[in-house]
């Protein structure tokens, strides 16, 4: 349905997104995880067509067979709501305060389907009842200040699903919430990729919150995809560096302590920072803070090694063990 | 570690009167804290966990005497803040300092960081040396002492909360309140800056109140537990306890919300 071929956006000589390589078809939950800087809301702006004007994208994104990496906005237009939509992070800043929840949720259906009101009102009410929010008529007529933060991104959520996509990308749709909050909002997407066979791509840092929502996940660091895989195998045994640093600078209650001089225990962290766009090595990006490093790693760019069917990770430790 | 408490919270509440519903009854009062209370010696970090509207940062407010509560103490090495006068209040500032979650918005842009760092010790009236009570600072927290002359757009988001933890060490206070320091951070970045926190607690013998929404983030660095709903203590105790076998249903969601399943 979606498919990305050596996608890179540059801006002058500096690449935001580095040859991305991704198929996504009807039904599949993916998630992107990577910091700041990464690359990932890079990524999701292309699936949407918003890459902002000063990006130069090259490679190929095409969409239902589609070529869309040239496309003009007129043709995105057709793309947006009714192929791929989106929910996005801050949602006091997505919704217009002057207008009527129910007004908003319904402008797509009538810009894009050219539904009567009554009808789109109609859809309107059954989404705000599919995406959980409690009396809908009444809530329709509410504005975003008169909602809770977990109610906003549920209205988001209808929004997006006010054409029917076949893909939904969320992009830190629980960043903003209260850890119940954000929970249920990650099963809820969950359950309506599921249940609608809508393909999701989940972006988030919170890799507790890609673990419950996704089962293939791809990590994301300087522009690079530097591993993908199943989640479940890929968060339980990382196989490139960044993964494993990233997995092990998470808090973890069970090593947390005093130890016997009664210091208390530090956190594992990856060293160093990540380096501004200009200034990102041009071979691994994650030279210089891995703590593996060989010695071409900086220069040379690793190519994406599979270790299994559907798995892999950019690495040259993983491409020279290959070899031998 | 000595056995007077550092800080003592007695029986803390503080309402909020809401905006009338109505001419003809009184305001609806919301109480934000209910009957807080734990103590806290030197070198040691007292966690507070909760959710927002959970009181957690009434009670850093509270503890930093920024606002005055409606019932119950705060004593700071003995001294109960809330009775004192304010210029008796005014000279124990300094053994108290603050970190605040958005280190955007908690420095000035217009300023070089070296004139908000020093921003305290203009405050506690202190003019002598502060150059050197600067550079002091930024080296303690991982920075060098010529990035004072920078302003905080040339520093990342951890370089600002670094800087943020600057100026609030640099009274060389007894006590730091965090409220949520690190939840603006990535999750490498985040690490890098809870070990400077426990760092400086190692080398100055801090007291410390961290603040978070993140069981997993109060479990790895702080000694004790306190789990806020609604201004309400549900639960408080050493943290591996806590952990371990959390006594509230809450405290379970939080735990599963921190992902301490996998």
């Amino acid at each position: 349905m979606i498919e990305l071929e050596s996608l890179s956006a540059h801006f002058g000589n500096a690449a935001a997104l580095r040859d991305a390589n991704l198929q996504i078809r009807r039904g599949d939950r993916l998630g992107i995880v990577g910091e700041s800087g990464s690359g990932k809301t890079m990524l999701a702006l292309c699936l949407m067509g918003m890459a902002p004007d000063s990006a130069h994208l090259t490679g190929r994104l095409s969409i239902d067979g589609r070529d869309m990496a040239t496309a003009t906005e007129r043709d995105w237009r057709q793309m947006r709501s009714r192929r791929v939509a989106m929910v996005f992070q801050e949602p006091m800043a997505a919704l217009n305060p002057l207008r009527r929840v129910g007004d908003t949720v319904m402008e797509p259906m009538l810009l894009h389907e050219n539904l009567s009101r009554a009808e789109a009102r109609a859809r309107a009410l059954s989404l705000f009842e599919e995406v959980g929010i409690l009396n809908p008529e009444q809530r329709l007529r509410q504005f975003p200040h008169e909602m809770s933060g977990g109610q906003r991104q549920r209205v988001l959520i209808a929004l997006a699903l006010a054409c029917n996509p076949a893909l939904l990308i969320a992009d830190e749709p629980t960043t903003a919430l209260d850890a119940n909050v954000a929970l249920r909002i990650t099963d809820l997407l969950q359950r309506l990729a599921r249940e609608r066979d809508m393909a999701l791509v989940f972006i988030s840092h919170d890799l507790a919150a890609v673990a419950r929502a996704t089962q293939e996940i791809v990590v994301m660091y300087g522009g690079d995809m530097v591993e993908r895989g199943p989640t479940a195998e890929v968060l339980a045994t990382p196989q490139h560096p960044y993964t494993k640093g990233l997995l092990g600078a998470r808090p973890d209650p069970a090593e947390a302590g005093r130890d016997a001089n009664g210091k208390r225990r530090r956190l594992p962290t990856i060293p160093g920072s990540v380096p501004p766009l200009h200034g990102l090595p041009q071979g691994c990006r994650f030279a210089g803070r891995c703590p593996v490093e060989l010695a071409h790693c900086a220069d040379q760019r690793p190519v994406f090694t599979p270790t299994e069917p559907g798995r892999g990770a950019a690495c040259h430790l993983l491409s020279e063990t290959g070899h031998d | 570690m000595t056995d007077a408490p550092l800080l003592e919270v007695r029986n803390l509440t503080r309402r909020y009167k809401l905006p009338r519903q109505s001419l003809l009854r009184r305001s609806p009062v919301l109480t934000a804290l209910e009957g807080a209370g734990f103590s806290l010696r030197a070198g040691e970090t007292l966690g507070v966990v909760g959710e927002s509207g959970s009181g957690k940062s009434t009670l850093a407010r509270l503890i930093m005497a920024f606002e005055r509560p409606d019932a119950g103490e705060v004593l700071f090495n003995g001294s109960d803040l809330h009775a004192l006068s304010s210029e008796e209040l005014r000279g124990l500032r300094r053994g108290f300092q603050m970190v605040f979650q958005d280190p955007f918005g908690s420095l000035n842009p217009r300023r070089r960081i070296g004139w908000s760092i020093a921003e305290p010790l203009r405050a506690n009236g202190e003019e002598t040396q502060v150059t050197y009570r600067v550079a002091e600072a930024l080296e303690q927290v991982g920075l060098h002492p010529a990035d004072a002359g920078k302003y905080p757009h040339e520093f990342s988001g951890g370089q600002r909360q670094r800087i943020a933890i600057a100026r609030a060490i640099i009274t060389k206070p007894a006590l730091l309140v965090a409220d949520e320091a690190v939840s603006a951070l990535d999750v490498s970045v985040q690490a890098q800056i809870l070990n400077l926190l426990m760092d400086l607690q190692d080398d100055l013998g801090l007291g410390m109140v961290f603040i978070s929404h993140d069981l997993a983030v109060v479990a790895s660095i702080c000694d004790r537990v306190l789990v806020l709903q609604h201004g309400k203590t549900l639960e408080s105790g050493p943290a591996a306890d806590v952990l371990r076998a959390p006594e509230h249903p809450y405290t379970k969601t939080l735990l599963k919300a921190a992902g301490a399943h996998t």
